[in-house]
Parts: C-alpha cells; sequence; structure tokens
C-alpha cells in the first residue's frame, strides 16, 4: 500500500467525519427552521471579530484546558472520569473556604495557597471514584455521575449557608452565593478593558507539566501502560489499582484547580453555575484534542469558541445555546467512531482495492481507446 | 401510619420512569451492549411526549389521545435514538463507554433546544391524570397504595413479567442472552448477532424514550432542562443492582422510588434541617449499592461492552 493513498485515506476519512458532524447539527438546526450556514459563522466567527470576543474565547479555554488535562491522565490509564463537574465544585469550595478564612495573606502567597486547596478538594473528590473503581470494581461511570449531583448539592448548600455572602443576608435578596473575595487572590487581569487573566499561562504551564508527567516520567509510563492493557502491566509488575487512583486523584485535582482559577480569575466569588457544562465539555476537548497536551490547546481553544459563539447564537439567528450541547455530543460520537474506521486496517484495504479496480478499469479503457 | 402510607403510594409512581428505563437497558445489556446514553433517550422522550399534547393535541376534540400519541412518539424517537447508538457501537465498534456519553449529551442538548424553540418556558400539560380502579380503590389503604394510580403505572408493572417471559422464554430472549454472553458461539450457529443487538438497542431506546415521557405526561406534568435529574444513570446502575433480572431490578426501582419519596416527605415535614442533604440520598444510595454488590457485576453477561467483529477471532 503506498504512503500516499495512507495519507489520502485518512485525511478523506477525517473530512467525511468533519462533514456528518455539520449535517448531523444541520438537521437539528433544520428542526428549529434556523439558518444553517449562518448559524454555523456565527459560532465560528463572529466571537473573532473583535478584541473582547477573542479574549472571551481564551476565558474559557482555560478551564477547558485544565480540565481536559486532567481527564486525558485518567482516560491514559483506563479511567473515564465524567466526574470533573463535581469536583471542580469541591475545588471551587475549598479556595473559597481558604480566601474567607485568610483575607489578609498577601497575594503571594494566598494564590498558590488557595489553587493548591482547590487541587486537593478535586483530588479528594477524584480519590472516591478512583477507590471504588480499584478496590470494589464501581464502574467510574456511574459512580462519578452521582458525585456530581452529590457534589452539586453540597455546592448549593455552603452557598446557601455557611458561606453565604452576609450582605445578601441582611438586604434579603437571597441569591446563594459567596461575599466578594479578598483582592489578594484576583489574578491579574493583563489587557485593560477585558476579563482575561493570568490563569492562561497557568494552563499553559500545566500543559505542559502532564506532558512531562504522562511522557517522561516512569510514573506516566506505568499509568498509560495501565491504560493500554491492564493485564499486561499486571503482569509487568505494575500496580494497577494503586495508578488507577493516583490518576482519578490528578484528574479530580485539576478540574479542582480550573475551579479555583475560574473562581480567582473570573467571578472572584462563588457563585452557582459555575461549573455548568465544564466536565462534560472536558471530555470532547480532551478527545478532540488526541488525548494529548499538544492537541488539547488548540482543541480547548476551538471548544471555547463553540461555547461563546453558541452564546451569541440566540441573539443574533434565534438559535438556543443549548446547540452547542448538541453538537458536542455528535462530535464525540462521531470521533469515537472515526477512530475506529481509521483503526481498521481490512476497511482501508477493500478501499484500496476499489481505488486499484477503478484505476486499472480506466488505464484499460484508455489503452483500448 | 399516615406517614408511611403516603411514602408508599408517593414511592410506586416514582419508581415507574426508573423501571421502564432499567428494563430497557437490560435488553441492551443482556444483548452486550453498555447503553450510557439512556439518560438522553430519556430527555428526548420527555420533551416530544409533552409536544404532542402540548402543540396539536390543545383545543381538540377528545384531548386525552394526543398524550397517548405523546407516548408513542417518544418511543419511536427512543428506538431510532438506539439504533443511531447502534451504527456508532455496533457497526463502528466504537468504546461504549464514551459513546454513551455523546449519545447522553446530543440527546439532553436536543431536547433542550427543541425545547426553547417550540415551548419556550415552563408550560405545564394537563397530561395523564390518574385512574382509580373502580371498587378495588375503595379499600382503605391498599386502596390508595395499589389502585389509585396512573394507567401507566399500571402498564410499567405489566411490564416486568412481559420482560421476563421475552427474555427467558422466547426465542428472541434466547437469542439475546447468546449475544451477549458468547457472540462467537451464537454466530457459529447462524444467529446475526449483530442485528440482535441492534434490536435490543431499539427495544432498550423504546422504552427509555417511554420512560421520558412517564416522566413529562404523568409524573412532573411539563418539561424542564433538570426533568431526568440522573434518573438515567441510576436506571444503568439499578440493572448492575438487579443481576440483570426483571423482577430484582423492579425491586431495586421500588427501593430508589422509596428513597426519594421518604426524602421529599421529610422535607414536607418541615424539620429544620438541610433539604440538600435529603437530595443526596439516592444518589448516594446508587454508589453504596454499587460497591456492595461487586460480586454480582461479574455474573453479569460475559460480552458485556465488548464490540463483535465476525472477521476477527478473539
Amino acid at each position: 500500500m503506498t504512503k500516499r493513498f495512507k495519507t489520502g485515506y485518512r485525511i478523506g476519512v477525517i473530512v467525511l467525519a468533519i462533514i456528518i458532524t455539520m449535517l448531523l447539527g444541520a438537521v437539528i438546526l433544520w428542526a428549529i427552521g434556523a439558518d444553517v450556514f449562518k448559524t454555523y459563522m456565527v459560532i465560528l466567527t463572529e466571537p473573532l471579530k473583535n478584541k473582547i470576543g477573542i479574549t472571551e474565547v481564551l476565558l474559557r479555554m482555560v478551564p477547558l484546558t485544565i480540565i481536559a488535562l486532567g481527564i486525558t491522565v485518567a482516560y491514559r490509564s483506563g479511567i473515564i472520569n465524567i466526574g470533573a463537574e463535581g469536583q471542580m465544585a469541591m475545588g471551587i469550595l475549598a479556595t473559597t473556604a481558604i480566601a474567607l478564612a485568610f483575607p489578609n495573606l498577601p497575594s503571594g502567597v494566598l494564590i498558590p495557597f488557595a489553587i493548591l486547596a482547590g487541587m486537593v478538594g478535586g483530588a479528594a473528590w477524584g480519590f472516591i471514584p478512583g477507590f471504588l473503581k480499584a478496590k470494589l470494581e464501581v464502574s467510574e461511570l456511574l459512580s462519578t455521575v452521582m458525585l456530581n449531583y452529590i457534589a452539586a448539592q453540597l455546592y448549593t448548600f455552603f452557598l446557601r449557608g455557611p458561606m453565604l455572602d452576609p450582605a445578601e443576608l441582611t438586604m434579603g435578596s437571597g441569591t446563594p452565593q459567596s461575599m466578594r473575595l479578598t483582592r489578594n487572590l484576583d489574578l491579574t487581569r493583563f489587557i485593560p478593558g477585558t476579563r482575561i487573566h493570568s490563569g492562561l499561562f497557568i494552563a499553559i504551564g500545566l500543559a505542559v507539566l502532564i506532558f512531562l508527567l504522562l511522557w517522561k516520567t516512569s510514573y506516566g509510563y506505568k499509568m498509560r501502560a495501565a491504560g493500554a492493557s491492564e493485564r499486561a502491566a499486571r503482569y509487568g509488575g505494575i500496580n494497577v489499582p494503586k495508578y488507577l487512583i493516583i490518576a482519578m486523584m490528578i484528574s479530580g485535582g485539576f478540574a479542582g484547580i480550573a475551579g479555583s482559577i475560574e473562581i480567582a480569575g473570573v467571578h472572584r466569588r462563588a457563585i452557582e453555575g459555575v461549573t455548568s457544562g465544564y466536565g462534560f465539555s472536558g471530555i470532547v476537548v480532551a478527545l478532540f484534542g488526541g488525548l494529548h497536551p499538544a492537541g488539547i490547546l488548540p482543541a480547548a481553544f476551538f471548544f471555547g469558541l463553540l461555547i461563546y459563539g453558541a452564546d451569541m447564537t440566540q441573539r443574533l439567528v434565534g438559535v438556543p445555546a443549548n446547540m452547542v450541547q448538541v453538537l458536542q455530543g455528535i462530535i464525540i460520537l462521531v470521533i469515537v467512531a472515526t477512530k475506529m474506521v481509521l483503526a481498521n486496517p481490512y476497511l482501508m484495504q477493500r478501499v484500496e482495492s476499489k481505488f486499484a479496480a477503478i484505476a486499472a478499469k480506466r488505464s484499460n479503457q484508455e489503452v483500448q481507446a | 401510619m399516615t406517614f408511611i402510607v403516603n411514602i408508599l403510594s408517593l414511592g410506586i409512581p416514582f419508581s415507574v420512569a426508573l423501571l421502564i428505563a432499567s428494563l430497557g437497558e437490560m435488553f441492551n445489556q443482556r444483548s452486550g451492549i453498555f447503553n450510557l446514553g439512556c439518560e438522553g433517550m430519556m430527555a428526548m422522550g420527555a420533551f416530544l411526549g409533552m409536544l404532542v399534547p402540548y402543540t396539536i393535541g390543545q383545543g381538540a376534540d377528545v384531548p386525552g389521545i394526543y398524550n397517548y400519541l405523546g407516548l408513542l412518539l417518544a418511543s419511536g424517537v427512543g428506538a431510532l435514538l438506539g439504533l443511531f447508538f447502534g451504527l456508532v457501537v455496533v457497526t463502528f465498534r466504537a468504546p461504549q463507554g464514551i459513546a454513551g456519553i455523546g449519545m447522553q449529551m446530543f440527546g439532553v442538548g436536543t431536547a433542550g433546544t427543541l425545547f426553547r424553540h417550540f415551548i419556550g418556558g415552563t408550560q405545564s400539560v394537563p397530561g395523564i391524570n390518574t385512574a382509580p380502579i373502580p371498587g378495588l380503590s375503595r379499600i382503605p389503604i391498599l386502596g390508595t397504595l395499589f389502585f389509585n394510580h396512573n394507567p401507566m403505572v399500571y402498564v410499567a408493572f405489566l411490564f416486568v413479567p412481559i420482560a421476563w417471559y421475552i427474555l427467558f422464554k422466547t426465542p428472541w430472549g434466547l437469542r439475546v442472552r447468546a449475544v451477549g454472553t458468547h457472540p462467537r458461539a451464537a454466530d457459529s450457529i447462524g444467529i446475526q448477532v449483530n442485528r440482535v443487538r441492534f434490536q435490543a438497542l431499539a427495544v432498550g431506546g423504546a422504552l427509555a424514550g417511554l420512560a421520558g415521557a412517564y416522566l413529562s405526561l404523568c409524573q412532573v406534568k411539563m418539561f424542564s432542562d433538570e426533568i431526568i435529574a440522573g434518573r438515567g444513570f441510576i436506571a444503568v446502575a439499578l440493572v448492575y443492582f438487579g443481576h440483570w433480572h426483571p423482577v430484582k431490578i423492579m425491586a431495586g426501582a421500588l427501593l430508589f422510588a422509596l428513597a426519594q419519596a421518604l426524602q421529599l416527605a421529610i422535607q414536607g415535614l418541615g424539620i429544620d434541617f438541610p433539604y440538600e442533604f435529603l437530595v443526596m440520598l439516592p444518589y448516594a444510595l446508587v454508589i453504596v449499592v454499587l460497591a456492595f454488590s461487586r460480586k454480582s457485576q461479574k455474573t453479569g453477561p460475559s460480552a458485556l461492552g465488548k464490540p463483535f467483529n465476525r472477521e476477527i477471532r478473539t
């Protein structure tokens, strides 16, 4: 088989996958009577038209990147973490607690301390499904989903009770949120007039860190081995349950960090709805980025674009923002199916022999002519 | 006493959505397919079920019929979604866990998008009302417990023996179990493994859609983004809990519904206790139950989650 055919085949399959994704999305758009082409144009180009738009996309890229990195560690270790949303919420609670308890610490101490607390909060929440999977063989898919619902309840409990803004209590509007956290926790907004904050650099730094961890340390090697083939890894003397738990704690820890940074950089107080959808979007970003930090950064940008663009479609073309969830679902389904097609050598052979037959027929005809 | 009767009579209708969805999931898993997309299919069912009476059913001569048309549409589209899922996990042999997450997002997202366009805000429908069985419903206590429910409640519990009969007493049930346990052996005696799996997925999807429509038409009588609230995932967990057996699944569905009813009843008592911890109860129960049903997971369909490829020997 020629190399040229192989590359062509791969590109052909991927282009086909993109077309199928767009068509499936178009079916839903058509069902609500929207202008399909215009909707896609708004989602993909409208946010990039000005400075605010671009920085808002970058802003959404930060938590997406960090969560997807964590999900990648888990996925590569053979465990699918769909509990990032809950882990993120726990991270936010931990960060808020630290900021409320030590408002007078200088920034240089408080920020690392609070982010670390967020990481511990998320890691603790990630430990539970990791432990249940490793020791009791509980499906992580189910336990993490359930822990999401539990975390969401804990989150509202704390925002309504112990962490409620005292001003809300006296003014009586009753919005469940914490007070404006100390300014010492604020991450710098480095472009005046926009919300983009230094968390972006933390996210890029973490991407490098995960690359080093997974591909340049023995820990990473063992985790990937456990994920690639559990039995072979066990035979090779790797303590698979231990690495499952570690991977899940890293995964949860990263979701926790994402929550901390979101609070310190964007909202500056714990409010409801911070985590909304980021857990599932993180999975799409991780898969779309090929489960590799170098792919995750552009993938996070792309999905930041989709999420922010979908916010605009409501106003500009009357398409509800939920459309982004539809697209993400389709993208997951298409990616997993495409991966199988690309990994199937028999199919490629079959396609090649078809092509060869057509080419032979054509050259025959030319000879006869 | 009335408190207990209240919880029980609340718990039985609460169990229906879980029961129908997990019976569907049981057929999926018995055929070897782990369908985590159940939640999304239920969301679609809930939306479509309500859509029919809300739009074309309004002001019609016999509005009652449109409720049942809604149930029918929800199951039909659920079956289509099941087949679509089959295309991904059976034909393309994609990993089922992650594909299920995609299906879940697709279903929930599509239901939310269509809902905002066709209905808009919080709108309730008259839905299907309780149909007390004449005579029997007047029996004290037992009457309120068992004979004063929505017609769909009776139907759902009728599904249990039907599902049992289909799974264990019909040739098709045998085929489903065969392809879920040993697809290669099934293939060698001429059973078309992938076709049976598609059929099981259609059945599972139809039941998931019906379960969703039950929520929007009989239980809540409206649609919201949070209407399913993890019931699809709990239904998947119930299949493990119920050892892939209809009767045990019914017991599990009742247990969870009672936990939910208890939670609501305690909230209603007005005790000063943070309600968030009560809402957590059913979800925490799922985790505990899964942790303690470890042994049962080993007795499940042995080909569960494994795609079948005729061309490659494994």
